[in-house]
């Protein structure tokens, strides 16, 4: 059965038509003269296909999947990066604004506590000079008046003298006239 | 008009490569769909491009990668992985030549006992071989469930080698047979539009449109079925394989 495959079969396949009925009789899928053609044919076929997926189509599609997974994950992995770079300059930057603030806070207090001080030793060194100069003033002015009261003992004396004299008509000496004057003015 | 159901899965010689022993070894008709289906799947796997935001077809390529390597992580676990271009290859060559199979006028390679059973056979003994040489006799623990009480163990024993046994014929059968009968029934379906039209004249071809209508619903169904039983070959693959890699379950 099974040599009468080629002889047998080409001229039937030749004569075939849409009418013609079962071919050579048979069951196309039990007719055991075609197997060996089939099972040689699926051999080949099968084993360069297994070649084909084992060699080159899977490595080459895993290859592309695998690339894809690994860009991803490199992607994240890098916005994962910057992110961590943006939070920490954000952190930075708050806390270079808060040593700022405080850096502005202490040079605002410090310049005002010099300027106080500076305002405060400017107004001692005025009152010490007020001071100095009321102190001046006074002693002047009881210099003038320790001058003024001898003046006037001399010229009470002297009046003392002369008005004494007038109504006397004695000289009256002047160690008396000065020991009066002196008395009245104390009195 | 007669209608010939079976015309459909002639094997046409078209040239005679050589001869082993008696047999004439020929380029069928058989082997130039098998060409086809080498030749789809190689496009479509080489041709797409390898970017990183992929086109149609490095999707579709992609798409049929993961789709195959999940079902094997779940089913066979990640050292079913081993197995990937060989599973890989019987799905998508049975699946590929099985949608163009449904092309009318072309052939379906699965629709012959002797392809699918020589490809459940090669399960069959990559299951076997590896298992063996894996685990040793351990291998054959896979015949002795657990928790199974003494007295019906042989029986359990008996029922499970024979299952083991049988698995490459339910595991060709069922896809020979759901290729061939559900070609039958589109090329019955389909003839009786014709034979209706042509017999009965303007009446027939009114009544030609109810089997019509149920060949378009066939057609869908068997774009189904042609991936359905290409997924189910695969998946059993792997399921018989996980017993080559875990015989303890």
């Amino acid at each position: 059965m099974a040599e009468s495959h080629g002889g047998a079969k080409s001229p039937a396949a030749g004569a075939h038509t849409e009418t013609e009925g079962g071919h050579g009789g048979g069951f196309p899928p039990f007719e055991s003269s075609t197997f060996a053609s089939q099972l040689v044919s699926l051999a080949i076929f099968f084993v360069v296909l297994y070649v084909i997926v084992s060699k080159l189509a899977l490595p080459k599609v895993g290859g592309a999947i695998e690339a894809r997974q690994n860009k991803i994950e490199g992607d994240l992995a890098e916005a994962q990066t910057l992110k961590d770079q943006s939070d920490a300059a954000l952190k930075a930057y708050e806390g270079e604004l808060a040593s700022a603030r405080s850096r502005a806070q202490a040079i605002g207090n410090e310049s005002r506590d010099k300027a106080n001080a500076q305002a405060e030793a400017e107004r001692k060194a005025l009152e010490e000079q007020l001071a100095a100069k009321l102190a001046e003033a006074e002693k002047t002015i009881a210099s003038t008046r320790a001058t003024a009261m001898s003046n006037v003992r001399g010229i009470a004396a002297d009046a003392a003298g002369t008005i004494v004299q007038q109504l006397t008509g004695v000289v009256p000496d002047a160690a008396s006239v000065n020991a009066a004057v002196d008395a009245s003015l104390k009195g | 008009m007669k209608i010939d159901p079976i015309h459909q899965f002639n094997i046409e010689p078209l040239f005679t490569i050589g001869h082993i022993g008696n047999h004439t070894i020929a380029f069928t008709n058989s082997s130039l769909y098998m060409l086809v289906a080498v030749a789809i799947i190689s496009f479509l796997m080489l041709a797409s491009g390898t970017q990183l935001v992929p086109g149609r077809l490095q999707s579709v390529a992609e798409i049929s990668y993961e789709f195959i390597a999940s079902t094997i992580r779940s089913t066979a676990g990640s050292e079913g992985m081993k197995f990937f271009p060989l599973i890989f290859s019987l799905f998508m060559f049975l699946c590929v030549s099985n949608l163009v199979g449904i092309i009318p006028y072309t052939f379906t390679i699965s629709s012959h006992l002797i392809v699918t059973a020589a490809l459940a056979l090669l399960v069959f003994f990559t299951v076997l071989i590896y298992g063996v040489a894996k685990n040793g006799l351990k291998f054959f623990s896979i015949f002795v469930p657990h928790g199974v009480p003494g007295y019906i163990l042989p029986l359990v024993m008996f029922i499970e080698i024979l299952s083991f046994f049988l698995r490459p014929v339910s595991h060709s059968v069922r896809l020979f047979a759901n290729m061939l009968a559900g070609h039958i029934a589109l090329k019955v379906f389909a003839g009786f539009v014709a034979m209706l039209g042509f017999s009965l004249g303007a009446l027939g071809w009114v009544g030609g449109v109810l089997p019509l209508a149920l060949t378009i619903a066939l057609y869908a169904l068997e774009i189904l079925v042609a991936f359905l039983q290409a997924y189910v070959f695969a998946i059993l693959t792997c399921i018989y394989l996980n017993d080559a890699i875990h015989p303890g379950h």
